[in-house]
C-alpha cells in the first residue's frame, strides 16, 4: 500500500493530551520532589540544603509531633473505613447479590451521597451534627436518648470518628457497586458446584465467594487507603484547616496543606520545603502500598 | 426453614434500613431548606409550617448563585469536552498503531493513575501564576482536562483494541485519511466508553473543591462548591439560607443522577473494575 505524504500526521493526534498531562500532572509533581530539596524564603526558591526538610519534618518540634498525630489519623480512618465502609459494603453487596426486591432502588439510594461534593456533605453533616440545634442530637432526644447526644465535632474524643463514619455514609455506595461487580463475575456453575457437594451458606461464602471476590476487594482496598491518606475536604469543611478541635481531626493533607499555604505550627508563614518534603513522603506511602498490593494482585490471578 | 425466612427478613431489614440512612440526610437538608432559621432551631426533624420559597429569594438576592452555576457548567463543560477530544485521538494512536514507542506511550501515560495531583499543588499553584491564569477559569479547565488524561486514555485504549482491525482496513481501502477513520468509523464505536469518560470526568469536575480553593479568589469566577465555602463563612447562623443554599448546590446533580442513574453507576465503576 502507498504510503500518503500526510501520514507523519498521525503522530499529532497524542500530542495535546501528552503535552497537557506533562504539564498540568507530571511536571507539578516532579517539580514538588525537587522543591523539597530547597530552602525556600516564602515562595523564593533559596539554597540547595539536601535531605535537610526531611529532617526538619522528622525531628524538630513541633513538626515531627504534627506529623506522627496526623499519620495515626490517616490510619485510624483508613482501619475504620476498611470496617465500616466496606466490611458493610459488602454485606449489602452480597444481600443485592443473593437477590432482594428493589435491588435498583437500594443501589441507586446507597448511591446517591456520592454525587454530593465533598464540601456540601461536610457541611450538611456539620449542621446535622451540631450540638444545639442539630438533627442527630435533636433525634436521640425524641428517642429518650438525651443522654446520648454530644457536641459530636467540638469533643476531641469523636471528633474524628465521626467525619470518618460520615466518609463512610459518602462511600459506602460506590463499595457496593464495586463488590457487586464483583461478585456477579463469579461464574454460576462454581457456585452451583459447591452447593451441590453439600457446602453451607457460610461455607460457601468462605471457600468459594470471597476468594473469588479477591480482586474486587483488593481494589477497593487500594482505592480506600489512597483515599484515607488523602483525606483533606471533609476535615476542611467540618473543621477548618487546623484540623480542630486542637488537631485532634488533623491528617497528613490538612498539615501539608497548612505547610504549603500558611498555617502550620501556629504561624501564618508558608513553608514551601517543608511542605514539598512531606508530599514526597505522602506520595511514597500511596504510590508503594498501592504499586504493591496490584502487583499481588495481578499475581494471584495469574495463578488461578 | 424459620430460620431461612428470619434470615431473609433480617437482610431486608437492613437492606432497607440503610436505604433509609443514606437518603433521610438528603430529605433533611431539602425539608430544611423550606422552613424559617428559628423553625429550623426548634425542631429540625419536623416539616415546614408553610411551604415558601423565601429563602432561596433571599439566597439569590445574597449570592451570585447564578455565577457559581455558569461558572460550574462552564468548567466542567468545557473540560470534559476537551478530555474527550484529546483522550481519544491518544487512545486511537495507541490501541490501532504499532509504533516502537506505543508500549512506553501507554505506560507513560499510566503512570498518572499513581499520582495524587493534589500534592503537587504548589508547584502548580506557581505555574498557574506564571501563566497568568490565577482567577481564570481556564486554570480549572486546564487542570482538568490534565489530570482526566490517564483514565480516559486508559478507559478508552481498552475499548478500541477490542474493535475489529477490518472495519478501518476497508475505509482505508475506500481512501480514508487517519483522521476521517478515526471520526467516522472508530468513534461511533466507541460511544459507551466515550459515555464512562464524559460521566467520571463531569462528576469530578463539577464536584472539585479543592483547585478552585486555590486558584480562584474572586466571587464573581468561583464555581459552586467554593461559592458555598463563602456562603457558610459569611452566614453562618442563618441556618434556612445555609440549607437553601446546600439543597440548589445538590439538585442539579441529582436530577441529572435521577435521569441516568444506571449510566452513572456502570461509568463510575467502570473506572475502578477495569
Amino acid at each position: 500500500m502507498a504510503k500518503s505524504k500526510r501520514s507523519w500526521l498521525i503522530h499529532l493526534f497524542p500530542l495535546p493530551a501528552l503535552i497537557l498531562y506533562v504539564m498540568f500532572v507530571l511536571y507539578p509533581l516532579f517539580s514538588a520532589f525537587s522543591y523539597s530539596l530547597y530552602d525556600w524564603k516564602g515562595i523564593a526558591k533559596g539554597a540547595f540544603v539536601g535531605l535537610e526538610n526531611f529532617t526538619t519534618l522528622f525531628t524538630k518540634e513541633p513538626f515531627n509531633e504534627m506529623f506522627w498525630r496526623a499519620i495515626q489519623h490517616n490510619l485510624i480512618y483508613f482501619v475504620i473505613e476498611m470496617i465500616v465502609q466496606n466490611g458493610l459494603g459488602f454485606l449489602l453487596a452480597y444481600i443485592i447479590y443473593r437477590k432482594i426486591r428493589g435491588a435498583e432502588l437500594l443501589k441507586a439510594a446507597y448511591f446517591l451521597p456520592r454525587l454530593l461534593s465533598v464540601i456540601i456533605v461536610g457541611f450538611l453533616w456539620k449542621l446535622i451534627l451540631n450540638p444545639n440545634f442539630g438533627a442527630l442530637n435533636t433525634f436521640l432526644g425524641k428517642l429518650g436518648l438525651e443522654s446520648w447526644a454530644k457536641p459530636w465535632l467540638g469533643d476531641p474524643d469523636t471528633a474524628l470518628y465521626a467525619i470518618i463514619l460520615v466518609n463512610c455514609w459518602f462511600g459506602i455506595g460506590f463499595a457496593v457497586l464495586v463488590f457487586l461487580a464483583g461478585l456477579q463475575s463469579i461464574p454460576a456453575e462454581l457456585i452451583e458446584a459447591a452447593r451441590l457437594d453439600g457446602a453451607n451458606r457460610l461455607r460457601l461464602l468462605r471457600s468459594v465467594v470471597l476468594p473469588l471476590c479477591m480482586p474486587s476487594i483488593t481494589i477497593m482496598s487500594v482505592l480506600t487507603f489512597i483515599q484515607a491518606f488523602e483525606a483533606f475536604e471533609l476535615v476542611y469543611a467540618m473543621q477548618g484547616s487546623m484540623g480542630e478541635p486542637v488537631y485532634s481531626t488533623d491528617t497528613l493533607a490538612v498539615y501539608f496543606y497548612r505547610l504549603a499555604f500558611g498555617g502550620a505550627g501556629g504561624t501564618d508563614t508558608v513553608a514551601i520545603g517543608l511542605g514539598s518534603a512531606l508530599a514526597v513522603v505522602l506520595f511514597l506511602i500511596v504510590a508503594s502500598v498501592s504499586a504493591i498490593s496490584l502487583y499481588l494482585l495481578r499475581k494471584r490471578e495469574v495463578q488461578h | 426453614m424459620n430460620t431461612r425466612i428470619g434470615a431473609r427478613s433480617l437482610q431486608y431489614l437492613l437492606a432497607y434500613l440503610f436505604v433509609l440512612l443514606s437518603i433521610y440526610p438528603i430529605w433533611l437538608m431539602i425539608v430544611n431548606s423550606f422552613k424559617t432559621t428559628a423553625e429550623i432551631y426548634m425542631d429540625p426533624l419536623g416539616l415546614p409550617a408553610t411551604f415558601s420559597f423565601t429563602n432561596y429569594r433571599k439566597l439569590w438576592e445574597t449570592v451570585p448563585f447564578a455565577d457559581y452555576l455558569t461558572n460550574s457548567i462552564l468548567v466542567s463543560v468545557a473540560s470534559v469536552i476537551l478530555t474527550l477530544i484529546f483522550a481519544s485521538l491518544a487512545a486511537f494512536y495507541l490501541a490501532r498503531f504499532s509504533f516502537r514507542w506505543n508500549g512506553f506511550l501507554y505506560f507513560f501515560f499510566l503512570l498518572g493513575l499513581m499520582i495524587p495531583i493534589k500534592l503537587g499543588i504548589v508547584p502548580l499553584f506557581l505555574l498557574m501564576k506564571e501563566l497568568g491564569l490565577l482567577n481564570s477559569l481556564w486554570s480549572l479547565i486546564l487542570l482538568y482536562t490534565g489530570s482526566g488524561i490517564p483514565l480516559s486514555v486508559f478507559i478508552l485504549t481498552g475499548f478500541l483494541r477490542t474493535l475489529p482491525i477490518e472495519l478501518e482496513e476497508a475505509a482505508r481501502i475506500d481512501g480514508c485519511n487517519h483522521f476521517q477513520v478515526f471520526w467516522r468509523i472508530l468513534l461511533p464505536l466507541v460511544r459507551p466508553a466515550l459515555g464512562t469518560v464524559m460521566i467520571i470526568n463531569f462528576i469530578s469536575a463539577w464536584n472539585d473543591f479543592f483547585f478552585p480553593l486555590i486558584f480562584i479568589q474572586k466571587d464573581a469566577l468561583k464555581t459552586i462548591p467554593i461559592g458555598m465555602l463563602s456562603l457558610f463563612g459569611e452566614y453562618e447562623a442563618d441556618w434556612s439560607l445555609l440549607f437553601a443554599g446546600l439543597t440548589l448546590s445538590a439538585l442539579p446533580m441529582i436530577i441529572v443522577f435521577l435521569l441516568a442513574s444506571k449510566q452513572f453507576m456502570e461509568g463510575l465503576t467502570a473506572g475502578a473494575v477495569k
